[in-house]
């Protein structure tokens, strides 16, 4: 195995790109938890690929597309029902755009 | 015997019969779920006052006609609460739609009460990582019941369920299976409709049965697969009546055992409960063959990139916005996407989700999510080249037997490391069944039970299912 890369990922940077909010204490332990799972996963870089026939790799295997036609949706109100705010039929957020 | 504890199958018959009611089963399920489940923890939510409804009603000639089935709370049931085990969603989503296949388990007359516990959106393999609700493992509850379907493996083991749905990302039906005694089928991706499941890593997911014997998996089987307009990659298929050829034995087929699978780091006692099922399997007449799966040492980390990828990409959608819960007065929207998921993720979901973006954030992209799904393809042709030789692959389905309450928890590393005979067949997209093969006496003298893996080819559940039911029968410990 190899070992641990905790200098490799800055957990507070990372997660706010993934748009989570870490507590100090909660950052100190998934930089160290996260910094050996990185250092695991690094084994990947031990894998020489020059010798395997890489064409046919893809791993995303075609798939069939459905007949580009309207269909019933679910139920507005259902839907609705399931916001934590809502207003006129819309989902109601704090401002976005700047006035 | 109480009418909780019997097989789907057996009670079909005294249905039919008239000897039972709906009604009866329905009852002695409650009373069950009441005296057993304070200790046990499976279940989330149950509702009985409507299954005693849909009891009155059940059409007995459908094939699941008066049964009642246990969800796992990550799959859709119009109208029930599903939860995830996540405070995210706890008391603020109510499914507005069926799951696929809940629409099935609908059609063919299933009853449908309660939803059992699970790791935090599927992610884990002990159910300690629930929000909501403690789980232990029915033959022995200073031990986990093994995750993350464990609430569904956990009902189905201690008679509190007469069966159960559960979802297998990484072995999150096998595992479990294995750790309860009890049998769980992972289908073959394709098999069975993703539609109405709360997506994780959408290209290893699949939702499969867990059962008290091999005959009612495949009974469950034939419910819910099909292709499905709705889940792109469902695949068409013929229709197959897995029941029908499960007594035909193994004669003449070919077994194959991985060396890369049988080496260090195998709890001996299970490695000897492993070993006496396949030399019944031998004496049954099957012809066993070494076989190597050369890429199996890269599968943990491979897994462990391509299902973190995905899972931070799935659950972008839970943001405070159009279901969940929302943190109080959001200074602006990112403040409210930032501390809504705070709040509403535990700790392995957070970790997961900021191991999945690192891995696909630009400048690390290539090193890690590109040559993941490289490898993946590398493993995917070690089976297909092992399925050239052999019907179908043994092994065990973990390391060990269920480990105590705890003992991993601070150690994620170590959880995914016990990963190793599960994910491969997700990552290649077989199918496999965790069958119960024996019990080896633990330290607390508890009795607890071993899973033999039965690995096949892609939608090779026909075969899996008659060499599970050899074992069962070779087994037969209830």
């Amino acid at each position: 195995m190899s070992s641990d890369r905790t200098e490799q990922i800055d957990v507070r940077y990372v997660a706010n790109l993934a748009r989570i909010e870490l507590s100090d204490e909660e950052c100190t332990v998934f930089q160290k938890q996260l910094g050996a799972i990185i250092g695991y996963i690094d084994t990947l870089k031990d894998v020489n690929l020059d010798t395997v026939n890489t064409e046919n790799l893809d791993a995303v295997e075609d798939t069939e597309l459905r007949e580009d036609i309207s269909r019933t949706s679910l139920n507005q109100d259902d839907l609705l029902r399931n916001a934590p705010e809502s207003a006129k039929g819309q989902i109601r957020v704090p401002k976005v755009v700047d006035a | 015997m109480e009418l909780s504890n019997q097989s789907i199958t057996s009670l079909r018959q005294q249905l039919i019969s008239g000897d039972v009611s709906s009604t009866d089963i329905i009852n002695s399920l409650a009373h069950a779920i009441e005296t057993k489940d304070a200790e046990i923890g499976a279940y989330i939510s149950h509702d009985f006052d409507a299954a005693q409804q849909d009891a009155k009603t059940a059409d007995l000639t459908l094939p699941l006609g008066g049964i009642p089935i246990a969800i796992k709370d990550n799959i859709n049931v119009k109208g029930h609460p599903c939860s995830c085990a996540s405070h995210f969603l706890e008391g603020a989503y109510t499914s507005p739609y069926d799951a696929t296949v809940i629409q099935k388990l609908r059609s063919a007359g299933a009853i449908l009460y309660g939803r059992t516990n699970m790791d935090e959106f599927a992610m884990g393999s002990t159910t300690e990582n629930s929000a909501l609700a403690n789980t232990v493992n029915p033959h022995d509850i200073t031990r986990v019941p093994g995750g993350s379907s464990g609430g569904s493996a956990a009902a189905v083991a201690s008679h509190s369920a007469i069966a159960a749905l559960g979802s297998d990302t990484g072995g999150s039906i096998r595992q479990p299976a294995s750790y309860c005694g009890v049998v769980g089928l992972k289908p073959s991706y394709g098999r069975v409709s993703r539609y109405g499941l709360v997506a994780f890593a959408s290209s290893l997911d699949q939702i499969g049965p867990i059962t008290q014997n091999v005959e009612d998996s495949a009974l469950l089987l034939n419910v819910i697969s099909g292709g499905d307009p709705a889940d792109s990659t469902s695949l068409d298929q013929s229709e197959v009546d897995f029941t029908e050829r499960l007594n035909d034995g193994v004669s003449g087929m070919k077994l194959g055992l991985p060396k890369e699978y049988f080496g260090d780091g195998i709890d001996p006692a299970v490695r000897d409960k492993v070993n006496e099922s396949i030399k019944k399997l031998e004496a049954a007449g099957a012809e066993i063959v070494e076989i190597s799966l050369p890429h199996t040492e890269y599968a943990v980390a491979t897994y462990y990139i391509i299902a973190p990828a995905e899972a931070s990409s799935n659950l972008s959608r839970f943001d405070g916005v159009r279901y969940g819960n929302r943190v109080d007065d959001p200074r602006e929207i990112i403040d409210l996407y930032r501390r809504s998921r705070e709040q509403g993720f535990g700790p392995e979901v957070k970790r997961r989700i900021i191991l999945g973006t690192y891995v696909l954030s630009s400048g690390y992209y290539d090193a890690y999510y590109n040559k993941a799904q490289k490898v993946r393809n590398l493993i995917k042709q070690d089976f297909a080249n092992a399925y050239k030789k052999v019907d179908a692959i043994l092994s065990p389905v973990t390391p060990s037997v269920a480990p105590k309450i705890g003992a991993d928890k601070d150690n994620p590393l170590q959880q995914y490391l016990a990963d190793i005979f599960t994910i491969s067949a997700n990552l290649a997209g077989i199918c496999g069944i965790s069958v119960p093969c024996g019990e080896i006496t633990a330290d607390s003298n508890s009795q607890l039970p071993v899973g033999l893996q039965i690995l096949g080819p892609h939608m090779g559940e026909q075969t899996i299912l008659k060499i599970a039911k050899t074992v069962e029968d070779l087994t037969q410990t209830k």
